[in-house]
């Protein structure tokens, strides 16, 4: 990892100590861009990127693109397949990912460690294989009204083929899962939970250990959905009891393309292949196709090689700085940034849970979300706006979209600070 | 900057988004259709009273919006309101044009009314902001699927 440009320093004022975000934001060549900028008849200079919507996909570190190039150039073959020198090697740098991946979630097996495209495949292989195949019309999934879509559709197709039901746990007004309405939900023919493990929209922190628990305790399996968790905090599967769990690599700065299911060994081995192909298979015939044991039953075809790797590489990143310190820093952001946006009028927090990771979504009196996001974005601070992918979320606050700021390792106070300007800015603007 | 913000929300605009006229559901309307933009939540139902003579005699709409599209919708039921079904088709397939494509590649959709046309020019400011598109003809979207007699468009 000498290649981690990054150091840690020395603390500044009153900042969790020792974390450089200058350093940081030195390894991602991207913030250095402007937007914005015009020549012409009119020329005006780019504004410096606030980027604020790592929630929907984070920058990239110069030790992923680089990592990435470097193999494309030096080690690329396909993998699992060729004896010459370059597929062992570009196998072995695969299958090193994988390992990666089990000790980043603390896993029990690396085998249990299914590569997927992103969190969105991976929900969908548990939904296809795991749900299709072992559950039957009348039987009950438990989900939240906080999921993405990703955690809502798939299991909404297993409810149009097999005749499953939803049932759903309400969050309260803060946007905390209502754990006694979750209790309530249960009953016999309750056979999956899949719940988030980190709200995209209100931050909330779901308590991961204890839906488990709950749910073990009638012998219900749970996947949980942890694309945002894995990027704002520690995620230690084992502790946690998930059966399933699954994230994606581009939030985690890493490249598209390239998502995990983490799964329970003795699961998977019971679950049939979710799509078929090559590199899946221990032998076909016509007479009958026998199917490679996990994870390799689940990765048909040729997988994101080079993804595979800039995720390894990504996990590295986040390692050399240290999930406590990451964490230590988007709470003293989330902080900050609340207490600057609730200083303007007319402006509403949707999602206050204690302990919620560094989103903030929030709607102004007077003023579309839409609107909102393209006035500031002439400000050069880029917001997501919309529905977040989580319409029943929307519903259940009344609201129609939102604007949702996302925070990560690289961003700063100053940013905070140029997104709470820039509000005001939008509400002058429209006269709110 | 603020010149292109200006350009895309001019007053106009902003007034027909605060204040949007014919905001309300016309008790003899016979077309209605709805129209949705996934990307952002918004929905709009448009509302027609057709007469046997095609003529779109009352042209309303219910719903909630961005700045931009309930401007659009609220300036839609104004200049609709009075042209025959082919005359509103024409209007939404010119300003269509007006919002998505430079000068020189605009089409020839018949004969259209170009005292309308010249008002809704304050929309064409969403060229620059093709993610706005959407915005400004979703309410339009739904007043063809409604003339064509079917329930539901998305500005998708």
């Amino acid at each position: 990892m000498s290649d981690i440009a990054h150091t840690l320093a020395k603390d500044s004022g009153g900042r969790p100590a020792g974390y450089d975000v200058e350093r940081i934001r030195a390894d991602f060549p991207i913030l250095s861009r402007t937007v914005h900028e015009r020549t012409g008849k009119k020329p005006q200079p780019g504004k410096p990127l606030v980027y604020l919507d790592s929630g929907a996909s984070a920058q990239k570190p110069r030790h992923v693109i680089d990592t990435m190039t470097r193999f494309l150039e030096e080690d690329y073959a396909n993998i699992h397949r060729g004896v010459h020198f370059l597929s062992q090697r570009a196998t072995d740098r695969f299958e090193a990912v994988r390992d990666k991946v089990a000790a980043f979630l603390n896993a029990p097996s690396r085998d249990g460690i299914v590569f997927t495209r992103n969190a969105t495949e991976a929900i969908n292989l548990v939904a296809s294989s795991y749900a299709r195949t072992f559950l039957e019309r009348g039987d009950e999934i438990i989900v939240s009204v906080m999921e993405h879509h990703a955690n809502i559709v798939p299991w909404q197709l297993v409810q149009m083929e097999k005749g499953v039901v939803l049932k759903v746990v309400p969050v309260d007004e803060a946007g905390v899962l209502d754990l006694d309405a979750y209790r309530a939900l249960f009953g016999p023919r309750t056979k999956l939970v899949a719940l988030t493990h980190c709200s995209n929209v209100l931050g909330t922190v779901t308590p991961a250990k204890e839906i488990v628990r709950i749910a073990h305790e009638r012998g219900v399996p749970v996947l949980l959905d942890g694309s945002q968790a894995v990027v704002h905090s520690t995620v230690d599967v084992q502790d946690i009891g998930a059966d399933f769990y699954v994230f994606t690599g581009h939030k985690l700065y890493g490249p598209t393309g390239i998502g995990v299911l983490c799964a329970r060994l003795d699961l998977l081995k019971k679950m049939p292949p979710f799509m078929g192909g090559g590199d899946m298979i221990q032998s076909v015939s016509f007479n009958g196709t026998t199917f490679k044991e996990p994870p390799m039953r689940f990765e048909p075809g040729t997988p994101p090689i080079a993804e595979a790797i800039g995720l390894g590489a990504a996990i590295d990143y986040v390692e050399s700085i240290g999930r406590e310190a990451i964490a230590a820093h988007e709470h003293d952001l989330l902080t900050y940034a609340t207490k600057r946006l609730t200083e303007i009028e007319g402006l509403r927090i949707i999602g206050t849970a204690p302990g919620k990771a560094a989103i903030i979504s929030f709607v102004v009196d007077g003023v579309h979300p839409h609107d909102l996001g393209t006035v500031v974005d002439q400000y050069g601070v880029a917001v997501r706006v919309g529905q977040h992918c989580a319409e029943p979320l929307m519903e259940r606050f009344g609201v129609g979209s939102t604007a949702r700021a996302s925070f990560a390792l690289y961003n700063t106070r100053a940013e905070a600070d140029a997104l709470a300007d820039a509000v005001k800015a939008v509400k002058e603007f429209f006269g709110a | 900057m603020m010149d292109e913000l200006r350009e895309l929300y001019q007053e106009v605009i902003l007034d027909h988004g605060k204040n949007p006229r014919n905001l309300r559901h016309p008790p003899d309307a016979n077309r209605m259709a709805r129209g949705e933009n996934p990307m952002c939540g918004d929905k709009f139902t448009v509302y027609l009273k057709v007469n046997p003579d095609r003529i779109v005699e009352d042209v309303a709409f219910e719903g909630r919006g961005c700045a931009i599209s309930t401007a659009s919708a609220s300036m839609m039921t104004e200049l609709v309101k009075g042209k025959t079904e082919e005359e509103a088709r024409v209007l939404f397939a010119t300003f269509h044009d007006l919002c998505t494509k430079d000068e020189d590649e605009h089409h020839d959709h018949g004969p259209v009314d170009e005292e309308a046309l010249e008002k809704l020019m304050v929309l064409s400011g969403v060229r620059q902001f093709p993610v706005r598109v959407k915005c400004a003809t979703l309410a339009w979207h739904a007043m063809s699927a409604a003339i064509e007699g079917e329930d539901k468009a998305s500005s998708e």
